[in-house]
C-alpha cells in the first residue's frame, strides 16, 4: 500500500485511495492524528482530539471496503467538527466553560449526515465561545493561531475550523455561520467556506446563538471540496422546523459547469473610500478574472448596507440572550458552588460560567428587548433586516451572483482589537448583510498581501442559489493558483 | 452624554440572572455606550410601512402525527445534571420552609 502524503491532499483523492484500496481509512486516520500530535500544541485548533473514536470507525470503514461494499462519498476522509455541533457521547463545550463536561446524549443531524457518508471525525474544533467572536480569541479554552503568521488571528469565530483545514490538521471541516463566521476566517486562512441558504443545512443538534441566523456550513481548501461537504450535509430535516424541503443542488457539477452568459454584480457599497488598498487590488483583479471567463459585470447598489452590522448586533444579541437563558446550573454544565436560592444559583452560576462576551451580548440583548426599548430597538432592526433583505432581492433581477471582499483587512494580530468591541463588530462589515437576508455566500482565496497573508473573495447568490455561486467560484479557482498554496508547517 | 449608566446595567444583569462584579458593570457600562452610540444610526432609516423579518425563509410550523415516539430515557436526559436526586434535578429550596414539619 502508498503511504497517504495528507498535507495538502484533496477529499476526492482520499476518498477515492481509501475506495480504491490504495490506502486504509486507519491510514489517513493515523497521519493527520500524527500532524495533530506534532503541529496542534502551536495552532491550538482542537479542543478535543478523539484518537480511540476516529480508530475505531476508520476500521469499520476499511472493513466496510473488504466486504466489497461503498462506504460513501467521504470514504474514510478525516474532518473536524467545529465544537458547537454536539456529539453523541463526546464532550461538547462551545469553546465556553459554562459547558464544560457536557457529553451530549444525541447527534446533531450534520455531523450524523457526515458519519453516515463515511467521514471520520477526528475532534472537536476550537471556536470563539457560543461562536461570538471574528477573532477566536473569546475561547475560554485558548486561542487558534493563524498558521500563515502565528502571531496573527485565524478570524472567528470558526477559527479552528478554518486554520485546521489551512494547515493539514484535516481534509475538511465544519463551522457555523451567523454574521460571518464560515467566510471571515475563511478569508484569513486562505482556505474555502460557504455559508449556504439558511434553512438548507439543518441546525439540529447545532448549539444555539441567533437562530434566525446560524447558519451551518462547510470549509474545504478548494471549491470542490465545499461543494461535495454540502452535498452531504444539505437536505431536508424534520427535526429542524425551518428546514427548507427542496431537493439538494449539483454542486460538485456546478463548480466545473463554466461561467458562460453569467451576470456578475459588483456593489458599489462594498469598495468604499478606506478600505485596504491591498484587499481592494486583489478583489478588483479577481473580478477581472471572473470578466475575462466569460461574465459579464453589473455595477450595483444594495443602499442599505451602512444599516447592516448594526442591525445584526440588535438581532443577534436578542436573540443570544433568550438563547442563553437555558445555561443556568440546574441541567448540564457549570454550577455554581454555593447558592441559597434558586435565583442566586441562576445568577451566580452563569456570572461565573460564561465569559465577557456572552455576558456583553447577553445584557445588549435584554436591554433591547427591555419593555419602553423593544420597539426603538429591536422592531426597528426588524424593520431594517426587511430593508437589506429587499435589497438582495432587487439585485438578483440584474445579476446571477454579487462578487465583494469577504474581511476589509488580512489578519490581524493577536490581542490588536480586544480591547475595544466595536473595532472588532466592524470586522464583519461585509459578511452580515448576506447573513440577515439568509442568502448563501462563500469565501475563497484571491490572493495574497506583501506579507504573506490570504485574501478573500465573497461570492453572494440569491435564495437556493448556491449553484450560481458554484459556477464562478469553480471557474475562478480553475484559473488560478492561490488555493495551491500552502502553509509551512509551523516549527 | 452618557447613554447608558452603570445602574441601568445593574438593572438589566438582575433581569438576565447574570451576576457581575462591580469592575465588570463599569467596564461593560462603557463599552455599551460606544456600541449603542453606533447602533442608534438604525434610528435614522424612515422604516415607516415596512412589515418586521424575523426569519429569512418563510416557513409554516409543520406538524407530525401525534403518535409516541422514541425519546432520551430518564437516566440520558439526568447524566450531565451538576445536582440530581432519584429521577429529578436538585435545585436550592423555592418554597419557604414553614417550620411545621411540612
Amino acid at each position: 500500500m502508498a503511504s497517504p502524503q495528507v498535507k495538502g491532499a484533496s477529499i476526492a483523492e482520499l476518498a477515492e485511495g481509501v475506495r480504491a484500496r490504495k490506502w486504509k481509512a486507519r491510514e489517513l486516520v493515523e497521519s493527520y492524528l500524527d500532524r495533530i500530535a506534532r503541529l496542534d500544541g502551536r495552532l491550538g485548533c482542537y479542543l478535543l482530539v478523539d484518537g480511540d473514536g476516529a480508530r475505531r470507525r476508520a476500521d469499520q470503514v476499511d472493513a466496510t471496503v473488504a466486504a466489497g461494499r461503498d462506504p460513501g462519498l467521504l470514504a474514510g476522509v478525516p474532518i473536524g467538527l467545529k465544537d458547537i455541533f454536539v456529539t453523541r457521547g463526546l464532550q461538547t463545550t462551545a469553546g465556553s466553560k459554562i459547558l464544560r463536561g457536557f457529553v451530549p446524549p444525541y447527534e446533531s443531524t450534520v455531523s450524523a449526515r457526515l458519519a453516515a457518508a463515511g467521514a471520520i471525525a477526528l475532534g472537536k474544533l476550537n471556536m470563539d465561545e457560543f461562536a461570538m467572536g471574528s477573532s477566536n480569541e473569546n475561547s475560554a479554552f485558548k486561542p487558534v493561531r493563524n498558521p500563515w503568521d502565528l502571531e496573527r488571528v485565524p478570524g472567528g469565530s470558526s477559527g479552528g475550523s478554518a486554520a485546521s483545514v489551512a494547515a493539514s490538521l484535516c481534509a475538511g471541516s465544519l463551522g457555523t455561520d451567523t454574521g460571518g463566521s464560515i467566510r471571515q476566517p475563511a478569508s484569513l486562512c486562505g482556505v474555502a467556506g460557504m455559508k449556504p441558504t439558511y434553512g438548507r443545512v439543518s441546525r439540529y443538534g447545532v448549539i444555539a446563538f441567533a437562530s434566525s441566523l446560524d447558519h451551518p456550513g462547510p470549509f474545504g481548501r478548494t471549491v470542490e471540496e465545499v461543494a461535495t461537504l454540502l452535498e452531504v450535509i444539505a437536505g431536508h430535516d424534520p427535526c429542524d422546523a425551518t428546514s427548507i424541503p427542496s431537493p439538494v443542488g449539483r454542486y460538485r457539477q456546478a463548480c466545473a459547469a463554466g461561467l458562460a452568459g453569467m451576470r456578475v454584480g459588483v456593489p458599489e457599497e462594498y469598495f468604499q473610500a478606506g478600505m485596504d488598498p491591498e484587499v481592494e487590488a486583489a478583489v478588483r483583479g479577481a473580478i477581472d478574472e471572473i470578466a475575462r471567463a466569460g461574465a459579464k459585470l453589473v455595477p450595483v447598489s444594495l443602499p442599505h448596507t451602512q444599516y447592516a452590522v448594526a442591525t445584526y448586533y440588535l438581532v443577534c444579541t436578542a436573540e443570544a440572550s433568550s438563547n442563553l437563558a437555558r445555561y443556568d446550573g440546574v441541567r448540564y454544565g457549570h454550577r455554581t458552588a454555593e447558592a441559597s436560592s434558586l435565583e442566586e444559583l441562576y445568577s451566580k452560576t452563569r456570572g461565573e460560567g460564561f465569559g465577557a462576551e456572552p455576558k456583553r451580548r447577553i445584557i445588549l440583548g435584554t436591554y433591547v428587548l427591555r419593555s419602553g426599548y423593544y420597539e426603538a430597538y429591536y422592531g426597528k432592526a426588524l424593520r431594517v433586516r426587511r430593508k437589506i433583505a429587499d435589497d438582495f432581492r432587487a439585485v438578483f433581477d440584474k445579476c446571477d451572483v454579487l462578487a465583494t471582499p469577504t474581511s476589509p483587512t488580512a489578519a490581524f494580530k493577536l490581542g490588536e482589537r480586544q480591547a475595544d468591541p466595536l473595532q472588532m463588530y466592524l470586522a464583519d462589515i461585509y459578511t452580515v448583510a448576506p447573513a440577515l437576508a439568509g442568502v448563501p455566500a462563500l469565501s475563497q482565496c484571491c490572493g495574497f498581501t506583501k506579507n504573506h497573508l490570504p485574501i478573500g473573495l465573497q461570492l453572494i447568490g440569491p435564495p437556493l442559489g448556491e449553484e450560481a455561486v458554484f459556477r464562478i467560484a469553480g471557474e475562478y479557482q480553475r484559473r488560478t493558483y492561490w488555493h495551491k498554496r500552502l502553509p509551512e508547517d509551523p516549527s | 452624554m452618557s447613554r447608558i449608566q452603570p445602574d441601568e446595567v445593574r438593572t438589566i444583569a438582575a433581569l438576565a440572572r447574570l451576576r457581575l462584579s462591580d469592575a465588570e458593570i463599569e467596564r461593560m457600562t462603557h463599552e455599551l455606550d460606544a456600541i449603542l452610540e453606533y447602533i442608534d444610526t438604525v434610528k435614522n432609516l424612515d422604516t415607516g410601512a415596512t412589515e418586521p423579518m424575523t426569519h429569512a425563509v418563510r416557513f409554516d410550523c409543520p406538524l407530525r402525527q401525534d403518535e409516541p415516539k422514541p425519546s432520551l430515557s430518564v437516566e440520558e436526559a439526568l447524566q450531565n445534571a451538576p445536582r440530581r436526586r432519584d429521577s429529578f434535578f436538585e435545585v436550592p429550596r423555592i418554597v419557604p420552609s414553614t417550620g411545621e414539619g411540612g
